[in-house]
């Protein structure tokens, strides 16, 4: 039977894209893959989050294969499959590592019986588990023939055999000045036990364990290997059968094994990263996707690694909606600084971007668009005597985006031109903005100009939001409401009591 | 093996923590003194008889016991103190010979052990020679079960088979280990392990059979060499090693057990001793089962203060059998705490086993003695002397159960005494209800008054006498409450001698 991936359906399969997309940093991408893939180096899984399939078959290919891991049994069918694999690795590392002959073949012994409960291990748990998605039952069919094939059978055996007969060795060591004598092992009587017996009359109660504790480096000092050749050659057949056993299996690791180990790690580690969220209370879902509906939605969506950060200093996280209907294509965001704006932008990037990549999203209902490209453009703090130049990068960062994005091309844009002239800013952004129009994008704009969302039927107004009674603090809220400045200005007046009624009734005649 | 001699089938415990009510008592009850006098300048005596005597026994059996063992002390005072200071002398020499920070190494440990155990099989040999001794002229079950075990446990035959493993685990033939591979084929599991046969021994079986053994000699120079061989023995008498501390540990704890068992006795030999040179009478009390309501005396008195003084103190008698309360009442500074004292402390002395100061005394045990005696000042400052008079009967009353016994001196007196008498009463019928004997020593009339009206038949009134000539003779008699309590007596006294003074002083020219 053939069977290639569970990230990508047929057969073309990927390893990934080892650049860094140039959205990540102003995404905070970058953070959410570092953290995803922090413990799990090994695996070099950051190609797999570069590179999102493209395809609605591929989304629900992972989606399917999700789905069977958010079930307990398979979760925990895949992490003991990776622990297995791990031990077996560090297993061979040391019996690379390792200078004495019969250590080192012992430790390639030992990989090889891990190797052989890893693979049954997992056929037992994915047939126990009863997966749904194509991706995972296609992968149990391959492992069922493969672990009753005879090579994979034979392995198992001779390992355990060996391994066991070397288990039941005992012998004796008589150490006499500096000399160590090595014999078999002949039945000779356990000497603590009979003194302790003789002491046992004075025993009150359990007693303290006096023993010392010893190092236990894996490797041996030049004594420690003198004794085990003697016991080798004590042993001499099966030592000598340990050696031919190791030579002949030198390449016993199937390739699919080691490549679906790697692709588990693409659905486990984001779980993971997920899952103290998710026990937090706060919603994720399966976005549907669609390459032509343009008619975005989201519930509850926050910003990843924003969440994680407020959760670990037990603070409460803000979640958001939009939604883009009919005609509308454009969010303006505007509204009080540090009200959450730029963390609503990343959002709404991130979730777009987690997406496409056939994962689940932040919220409790997400509609989101499978697009061909994502371009964002961050305004970022620069020295004043670069302003001139960075207005004209900046300039020719916009136009390279309009000039490559279709209409099925997402555009994050935070404060762009912000730091140049009201006057500037006002007619780049309409100007800017029409093209986005034009272009028929789908689009979230933050910006000071809050005229922009006038412009067009397609554009909708979002602010961000203070409390009324203390305006110095946010909500972080951002909500749809046209931006007329005014709910943050009354909040103010309120406060000093200074709106028209309260300052009428206050001036007495 | 168990010394036994606290209780017929436990140790006693010197770790235990006193009860809650300890130090209100070792206050209240002058409990201080008569510990001193037990440890004869003994700071482990002090502490076990503070123990034993504020952690006193609810059981007549053990009782009964204690006063058993105690009368073979009386009878023996020199062989029960040379026992004692046999498990004195093997408790310090396993001191001196403390290794340290050395444990770490089996190798030394091990050889530390065999050293500390000769050393103890020298002091069990002296002990067992004791009891083959004295074993006749002791007569209590605990004395007899003690000496018989010694004799029984320590046998000839069982010291020569401790000799031989002594004189073995020397190892003067090397050592004899098992080992298995374990992961990676490093030695796992090292025992050590005595040759199957002596009389071949086995390295000549190692000789004969040739191919069958290796032999791996370091070089000379190869200091790493020999500390990996060191370690490789070390592994295989690891077990020997912590067994043979964990025995000396319970050999040692042997010891101690028993010295603080006999520190006890040894106390109340002490105390015996120092009472009866000050010519006070003791005597065995008669403990009676728990839930009973015996109480009677007679020649009771204070100890401390028989300790702390130089003349004789006065002896007083009640019968209060069939009685919930024991109602002191009369003239200030008439002995009535000093009598409500050695009411509890002879309590407290009877149900730990010891004598007590009494010409006789015989009462029902209590489930826990308790005190909440007048204090001269509230320490703290941080509330009101009413207020901290009740907060400690809060406390008490979380601690005291059905059956106890609690003494009261002037207690609720820190208000007026028509709000101090109507707490009293409240508190005194709710204790009473629930099974507790309360001992109130007071001047509040409303109080006394109330509870001869209302609980007469369940009352034994006590009064200081007062002579004719208006002396104290710091005696109780029977008697009901008067309606006056003797302050002026006590005011003119005072202030007789202070307007005086005074007077000579208004005598002196101004300056």
């Amino acid at each position: 039977m053939v069977f290639h991936s569970i990230l990508y359906p047929g057969e073309e399969g990927s390893g990934g894209i080892a650049e860094e997309p140039s959205f990540f940093a102003d995404l905070n991408l970058d953070q959410i893959v570092d953290a995803i893939t922090a413990n799990k180096a090994d695996y070099d899984l950051k190609p797999f989050f570069h590179a999102p399939p493209g395809t609605l078959e591929a989304i629900r290919y992972r989606h399917e294969v999700m789905r069977d891991l958010e079930k307990e049994v398979i979760f925990a069918a895949a992490t003991r499959f990776a622990r297995r694999m791990q031990r077996m690795r560090e297993k061979l590392k040391w019996s690379e590592k390792l200078y004495y002959k019969q250590q080192k073949e012992w430790w390639f012994l030992d990989a090889i019986t891990i190797y052989c409960e890893t693979v049954t291990g997992l056929r037992e748990d994915l047939e126990a588990g009863d997966p749904k998605s194509r991706g995972l039952q296609g992968f149990r069919e391959w492992l069922g023939e493969y672990s009753k094939g005879v090579g994979f059978v034979g392995l198992a055996e001779q390992a355990y055999r060996i391994k066991d007969e070397i288990a039941k060795i005992a012998y004796c060591l008589h150490i006499r000045d500096s000399s160590v004598t090595v014999c078999r092992y002949e039945g000779e009587i356990d000497y603590s036990e009979a003194v302790e017996e003789s002491f046992r009359k004075f025993a009150q109660g359990e007693g303290k364990d006096y023993r010392v504790g010893f190092p236990e480096p894996v490797g041996m000092n030049h004594v420690e290997a003198a004794v085990l050749a003697f016991v080798a050659r004590l042993y001499p057949e099966l030592f000598g059968g340990l050696e031919r056993f190791c030579t002949e299996q030198a390449a016993y690791v199937d390739p699919l094994i080691r490549s679906l180990d790697r692709e588990m790690q693409f659905y486990v580690s984001y779980l993971e990263y997920i899952r103290p969220l998710a026990d937090n209370g706060l919603a994720f879902c399966y976005p549907r996707l669609s390459t032509i509906n343009k008619e975005i939605l989201s519930r509850d969506g926050f910003d990843l690694p924003l969440a994680r950060k407020l959760m670990e200093a037990g603070q409460r996280v803000v979640c958001n909606d939009y939604e883009l209907s009919g005609r509308e294509r454009i969010i303006i965001v505007s509204g009080p600084n540090q009200g959450g704006k730029t963390t609503f932008a990343r959002t709404f990037g991130q979730m777009h971007y987690l997406a496409n990549l056939g994962l689940l999203v932040p919220g409790r209902e997400a509609r989101l668009l499978l697009f061909d490209q994502l371009f964002t453009h961050f305004e970022r703090e620069e020295k004043v005597e670069n302003l001139r130049s960075k207005f004209e990068d900046d300039l020719m960062r916009v136009h390279e985006i309009l000039r490559r994005a279709t209409p099925r091309s997402v555009v994050v844009m935070n404060e762009s031109f912000s730091t140049t002239t009201v006057k500037d800013a006002v007619f780049i952004g309409r100007e800017v903005m029409q093209r986005i129009i034009g272009r028929d994008l789908i689009c979230v704009f933050v910006t000071f100009v809050e005229e922009l969302a006038r412009l067009s039927d397609t554009t909708v107004s979002m602010v961000s939001t203070i409390v009324p009674s203390d305006p110095a603090s946010r909500t972080f809220r951002i909500v749809r409401r046209p931006a007329d400045g005014r709910a943050y200005a009354i909040a103010i007046a309120e406060k000093y009591r200074l709106t028209y009624e309260m300052l009428k009734g206050r001036i007495r005649a | 093996m168990k010394a036994f001699l606290m209780y017929p089938d436990r140790d006693f415990d010197v770790e235990q923590a006193p009860p809650p009510a300890a130090e209100a008592l070792k206050q209240d009850l002058g409990l201080p003194i008569v510990f001193r006098a037990m440890a004869g300048g003994d700071a482990f005596l002090n502490e076990v008889a503070s123990k034993a005597v504020l952690s006193s026994l609810d059981d007549v059996e053990t009782i009964r016991y204690r006063q058993a063992i105690l009368r073979d002390c009386l009878g023996n005072p020199k062989t029960v103190r040379l026992l004692y200071e046999l498990a004195v002398e093997a408790i310090q020499r396993e001191k001196k010979g403390f290794w340290g920070g050395l444990s770490k190494h089996p190798g030394y440990m091990l050889h530390r052990s065999v050293e500390v155990l000769e050393m103890f099989t020298e002091m069990l040999r002296k002990l067992r020679g004791i009891a083959e001794q004295s074993s006749g002229s002791f007569g209590s079950a605990g004395f007899k079960r003690f000496f018989a075990m010694l004799i029984t446990e320590l046998s000839d035959e069982y010291f020569a088979e401790i000799g031989e493993h002594l004189r073995r685990l020397r190892f003067r033939g090397g050592v004899l280990e098992s080992a298995m591979p374990g992961n990676g084929l490093k030695g796992r599991n090292y025992r050590l392990r005595k040759a199957n046969d002596d009389q071949s021994g086995w390295f000549n079986r190692l000789l004969g059979r040739g191919p069958s053994s290796f032999t791996y000699r370091l070089h000379e120079r190869d200091e790493a060499g020999a500390r990996a061989l060191s370690e490789l023995r070390d592994r295989g008498i690891n077990l020997v090693a912590s067994a043979m501390a964990r025995s000396t540990d319970h050999i040692l704890s042997f010891f101690t057990l028993m010295r603080t068992e006999l520190a006890f006795y040894v106390g109340c030999l002490n105390l015996t001793e120092a009472l009866t040179a000050k010519r006070q009478l003791i005597c065995f009390p008669e403990p009676s089962a728990l839930g009973g309501r015996e109480l009677g005396f007679e020649g009771l008195y204070d100890a401390a203060l028989a300790l702390s003084m130089d003349r004789n103190v006065v002896g007083n008698k009640a019968h209060a059998e069939g009685k919930d309360i024991v109602l002191i009442t009369g003239a200030n500074q008439g002995g009535k705490s000093t009598f409500l004292r050695s009411l509890g402390l002879a309590q407290l002395m009877m149900q730990s086993g010891m004598v007590v100061p009494a010409r006789q005394y015989g009462a029902a045990v209590c489930s826990g003695v308790f005190s909440h005696f007048k204090r001269e000042e509230d320490a703290t400052m941080t509330s009101g002397k009413f207020d901290e008079e009740l907060e400690r009967m809060n406390r008490i009353a979380d601690q005291i159960r059905a059956h106890g016994m609690i003494l009261f001196n002037e207690a609720f007196a820190a208000t007026n005494e028509r709000e101090g008498s109507e707490i009293a009463r409240q508190i005194v019928h709710a204790l009473v209800e629930q099974q507790v004997r309360v001992c109130f020593v007071t001047h509040m009339y409303d109080f006394a008054h109330g509870l001869e009206e209302e609980d007469g038949d369940k009352v034994v009134f006590l009064r200081a006498e007062r002579s004719e000539g208006g002396e104290r003779t710091f005696r109780m008699i029977e008697a009901r409450p008067l309606d006056t309590s003797f302050g002026e007596d006590l005011f003119r006294k005072i202030f007789s001698t202070e307007e005086a003074s005074a007077e000579r002083r208004d005598r002196r020219p101004a300056a």
